[in-house]
């Protein structure tokens, strides 16, 4: 009797610890289930408007926010590739547009969307080179809801006053000249932002495209430009000589890097037009507590990158989830997001009154620059080749920038690494 | 009578089951299945026609530059970690060991360390060991700045010569505590009577200790290095909570993390995490022999 019970007991146990798992999941009646990595700052308020305008829009429809937080999504990513492999796919989720979508279309996690695009007029609407760049073999698998700027330089109008600095630089040599100039004046030329390398690697970028132009800056990513030929190399010049004017901790966040330049520690900072917003939620004040100008070498390039919304298969509210991506493009969402998140609209129509005057001018550009792809933000390589390159980045600089030679191995390695991928 | 069935085998034997099944599932299971998935050609989150391949990914592993990188990085951090916590715990232990008076207090306050959550911890020692120096200064180098050190500033974790034994600082400040308690154990398992006979006959204090108490520690020795030993090859969460994924830093769980979560290389990562298994198993399992034998021949 009592072995009986106690047996019992025991299955009741497991039958409890076999039921309580899946529970959670079991409460899926009508409802939308959004996996993105904005959970903070102008982001989320970002994200909210846009909620509003979706709940607005289908009142009967809950909405699930399942948020992971971390700079540049490195946490979200990873839930979310579990979430993939397990066929669980939430309804629909963030990620950079272009080549880091890759691997969830070649995987046939997400669907086409194409069929939004007509139906809503988007074909229309977003830019033609945007739309290009978004169609693989006919087909596009997202949603862009922002344009955000990488190549842009950032200054502090007092600071260069007292370097004795008038106007932007205007090419690479102009700027190691006005860093210079900071030094003088006991200022860091430049901030770095070196925990968990991409910031450095998004200065890379920049560098790249600033000495050689967008056309071989493009061919790298095709394959037409040799990442071990001339000028590569003369780039790497340019990094190891801008790295010299940079603050000595290595280990900043890019909000603490940003910090030096708004306090006038340190001169320049090469970041995306997320820093605006980040400085305008500290309570400074464009134009005068710092100032804006492209990216020393780079004037009419725009490198852009954009976050996007998926629609994966399998989802289980498909419904709600093509709702959602008729809201991330619709004007009013649009509107509603970006000027909070401090990214302009992929939409050539949206109303720029409710923009600042930075990203005022960010639209103007956006629509007569030649546009080209940022590689640490997911347009040009896909998750593999991207963290190759960061990661040879980071090597080049923890080692002291010294070591050119094993910098070009590693981005040799790197673009197998995005090919084998 | 029905008392007696409870202890019957099968009544013990239903009692563990549960955790027999969970154990075969979620361990061994797990493991198996990570041991076929490395010897696969799952390469992407696409591929489709998955078959066998053999150990051509552990091969691979050898010429992939990052992953000897993230190896050597651990081998540096592994040595440092459980030499400085073995010397540290030693101290603690020798100077607890006595029962001085607030021993209770110092105890804890040695222990504490051990409480405190990775990131957490990795969220101050990033800022300790920042690599501003001079009137930028923050965290250590600002306290050996004001100690007349300055020239000891250094770039912690953030030099590619350095990094690793400087991360082995937090991980030697959070356990070399515990080691201390394992130690402080041993020295309390060890009975008075031999102090005692040994002072009697005139050994030094020095003495008593080479020879009477560290020979019986030789187990708790061992206890120590091997739980040390595991924790290292494992580090993940204090790493991360410091240096995110930098290259400087990286070590082969954080390898193995964005081998499989960014680029989505099933197979490679599962090869890895093959190898940080291995290597834990050429530490532990020797042990866990010894302890078998040595149980056994106590009985």
């Amino acid at each position: 009797m009592l072995k009986k019970s106690k047996v019992a007991a025991v299955l009741a146990a497991l039958a409890l610890v076999a039921t309580t798992a899946p529970a959670s999941n079991a409460a899926t009646n009508k409802q939308l289930e959004i996996f993105t990595w904005w959970a903070s700052g102008g982001e989320a308020a970002g994200l909210a408007g846009m909620t509003t305008e979706f709940e607005k829009q289908n009142p009967n429809t809950p909405f699930i926010n399942a948020s992971v937080a971390g700079a540049a999504g490195v946490n979200a990513k990873g839930v979310l590739v579990s979430r993939m492999q397990a066929g669980n796919p939430p309804d629909t989720f963030q990620a950079h547009a272009g080549e880091e979508l890759s691997s969830y279309v070649k995987a046939g996690q997400v669907e086409d969307v194409s069929f939004l695009y007509k139906q809503e007029g988007w074909d229309k609407v977003f830019p033609k080179d945007l739309v290009k760049t978004l169609t693989t073999n006919g087909k596009i698998y997202s949603v862009p809801v922002n344009i955000h700027r990488a190549n842009v330089l950032w200054w502090n109008p007092a600071a260069a006053k007292k370097a004795g600095i008038t106007k932007a630089p205007n090419s690479l040599d102009e700027f190691l000249a006005a860093m210079a100039k900071f030094k003088k004046v006991g200022i860091d030329g430049i901030a770095l932002a070196g925990n968990g390398d991409w910031a450095i690697a998004h200065l890379f970028d920049y560098v790249l495209l600033a000495s050689m132009g967008p056309d071989k800056f493009n061919g790298l990513w095709k394959g037409t430009t040799k990442w071990d030929g001339p000028e590569v190399s003369k780039a790497i010049d340019y990094l190891a000589k801008i790295l010299a004017y940079g603050n000595s901790s290595k280990s900043l966040d890019w909000p603490d890097a940003g910090k030096l330049v708004t306090s006038g520690k340190a001169g320049f900072f090469i970041m995306g037009d997320w820093a605006s917003s980040q400085w305008q939620s500290e309570g400074l004040k464009l134009g005068k507590d710092y100032t804006w100008a492209p990216g020393p070498g780079t004037n009419g390039v725009y490198q852009w990158l954009s976050d996007s919304f998926t629609l994966p298969k399998g989802a289980v509210n498909r419904d709600a989830g093509i709702a959602w991506l008729k809201v991330c493009g619709s004007l009013a969402g649009q509107d509603a997001f970006n000027p909070k998140k401090g990214s302009i609209a992929v939409r050539t129509d949206s109303n720029p009154k409710l923009y600042d005057s930075y990203l005022q001018a960010a639209m103007k550009s956006w629509k007569k620059d030649r546009l080209v792809g940022s590689t640490v933000h997911g347009v040009n390589w896909g998750n593999a080749g991207m963290a190759a390159y960061n990661s040879a980045v980071g090597r080049f600089y923890t080692g002291g920038a010294k070591d050119k030679k094993g910098f070009v191995k590693a981005l040799l390695a790197a673009k197998t690494a995005n090919d084998n991928a | 009578m029905k008392r007696n069935r409870i202890h019957s085998p099968w009544g013990g034997f239903i009692f563990v089951l549960p955790s027999i099944i969970a154990m075969a599932i979620f361990v061994y299971g797990m493991i198996g299945y990570t041991l076929l998935e490395s010897l696969e050609n799952r390469y992407n989150a696409w591929t489709k026609n998955v078959k066998f391949v053999g150990f051509v990914n552990y091969t691979q592993l050898w010429q992939d530059q990052e992953f000897t990188h993230a190896l050597s990085n651990l081998l540096k951090f592994t040595a440092v970690f459980m030499i400085g916590c073995l010397i540290s715990g030693l101290i603690m232990s020798l100077l607890l060991e006595k029962g001085i008076k607030g021993e209770g207090f110092f105890r804890s306050t040695y222990l504490y360390p051990m409480a405190i959550s990775f990131i957490a911890m990795g969220t101050s020692w990033r800022w300790l060991m920042d690599s501003a120096r001079d009137e930028r200064a923050t965290g250590l180098n600002y306290l050996l700045q004001n100690m007349g050190l300055g020239f000891l500033q250094s770039d912690w974790y953030t030099s590619e010569a350095g990094s690793m034994y400087a991360m082995a600082l937090p991980a030697i400040w959070q356990m070399s505590g515990y080691v201390m308690a394992l130690f402080l154990a041993g020295f309390r398992g060890i009975p008075d009577d031999l102090r005692e006979a040994a002072r009697v006959d005139g050994a030094s204090e020095y003495k008593i200790y080479r020879h009477i108490l560290f020979p019986q520690l030789s187990p708790t020795f061992l206890t120590v290095l091997i739980i040390l030993g595991h924790i290292s090859m494992k580090v993940f969460d204090l790493i991360f909570g410091i240096a995110t994924k930098s290259y400087v830093t990286k070590v082969l769980a954080i390898y193995m993390w964005q081998t499989i979560f960014d680029f989505q290389n099933f197979a490679k990562g599962a090869a890895i995490a093959i190898v940080i298994l291995v290597m834990i198993a050429v530490a532990v399992i020797p042990y866990l022999i010894y302890v078998n034998k040595t149980e056994e021949a106590n009985k």
